[in-house]
């Protein structure tokens, strides 16, 4: 806690944070307002992996998280079966 | 001779539109263009008191919309300025007063009779800042370099975006360079890092712009001081010419060394 106070409030470097804080605050005011941006991720990420592997498309979960200051793409994708080397090349 | 139509516009409020606004247009006006700054602020005009205009309003923009008077009656010319003229807005009504096609006839009857029409758009991102961005084809999105303008910026951004304007800039006002030195103001790259927009301005801090409200004379009326110098640089950059993004430079010749660099002339 002492290093993160130093870091953002010692020493004038307050921007610093301001500059974080709305760097975060934008994903989530970005994302909230356009819901069809991660349809249309999930929508490719799903293509992408049927590539590889076989998964369950009804229960794909897809979202962003935040922990602390950072923000993180999170997918939890229930996988049926590994799709074998040739069929892929086909 | 069809005009440029540019909406001067925020999302938060108290960051400088009207001033801007104001500031632009006698700017504009002074490089020999014929400018027409409209008040979309219904209920809470401010552009003719900022442009010091407020005793010659007859009629407003509401009227000429209801049909209570000719445009040319409710333009205010300013004394002035060759060829700067205020359409104010209505103080009695409210938003809903008008509608963004009634908005947009009032601008095309404007058109062909100037360069420039530069509306002033209330805060928020609701009808009033709708009906003031309709009609214009360029945006200027005027922000402080503070966290609640940046996040409020973003979003009119996006929504100016979604009405498909032809050209979006950013001008970042009230910068306090000293603040920015110490590192307790986020700086130019910052700002434009975080709304990747095209910057068109940078107004420093500066005290001229409350004395020029005060007596209701634009700084632009007679240039010398720092604001002064960036909507200079802000009108000309509009007019195509590539200006250096100097405005903060007067900083340099401050101070002791400030004044030895003048007398050695360097």
């Amino acid at each position: 806690m002492a290093f993160f106070w130093d870091k953002w409030f010692g020493k004038g470097k307050t921007k610093d944070a301001a500059k974080e804080r709305l760097q975060l605050v934008l994903i989530h005011d970005r994302t909230d307002l356009a819901p069809e941006l991660l349809d249309r991720l999930r929508g490719e990420l799903i293509k992408v992996i049927c590539n590889y592997l076989e998964v369950d498309d009804e229960h794909i979960e897809l979202g962003l998280e935040r922990e602390d200051r950072t923000v993180a793409l999170v997918a939890n994708i229930p996988v049926k079966n590994v799709k074998r080397q040739f069929q892929t090349r086909k | 001779m069809a005009a440029r139509t540019i909406v001067i516009t925020s999302g938060k409020g108290g960051v400088g539109k009207t001033t801007t606004t104001a500031n632009l247009a006698v700017e504009l006006a002074k490089i020999g263009m014929k400018v027409v700054a409209i008040d979309a602020d219904i209920g809470l005009r401010n552009l003719d008191v900022v442009m010091g205009l407020e005793n010659r309003v007859v009629y407003t923009l509401v009227d000429v919309i209801e049909g209570t008077c000719k445009l040319n009656q409710a333009l205010v010319r300013d004394k002035r300025v060759e060829n700067l003229y205020l359409l104010p807005a209505a103080q009695t009504r409210t938003k809903d007063a008008v509608t963004s096609d009634q908005m947009r006839d009032v601008c095309l009857m404007l058109r062909d009779d100037f360069d420039f029409i530069l509306i002033d758009s209330p805060a928020g991102i609701e009808s009033g800042f709708r009906n003031a961005a309709i009609p214009a084809q360029e945006a200027l999105v005027v922000t402080t370099p503070d966290v609640s303008s940046v996040r409020d910026a973003d979003r009119i951004i996006g929504l100016l975006e979604s009405m498909e304007k032809q050209s979006i800039a950013l001008v970042i006002n009230r910068l306090s360079p000293k603040m920015v030195k110490r590192g307790d103001m986020l700086d130019i790259s910052d700002v434009i890092d975080i709304l990747s927009v095209n910057l068109i301005g940078i107004v420093p801090e500066d005290e001229a712009v409350i004395t020029s409200t005060n007596k209701g004379e634009p700084l632009a009326l007679e240039a010398t001081s720092p604001a002064a110098k960036a909507f200079s640089n802000l009108a000309r950059r509009i007019l195509g010419e590539k200006v250096p993004f100097n405005e903060l430079d007067y900083l340099n010749n401050k101070g002791f060394l400030g004044r030895i660099k003048k007398i050695l002339g360097i």
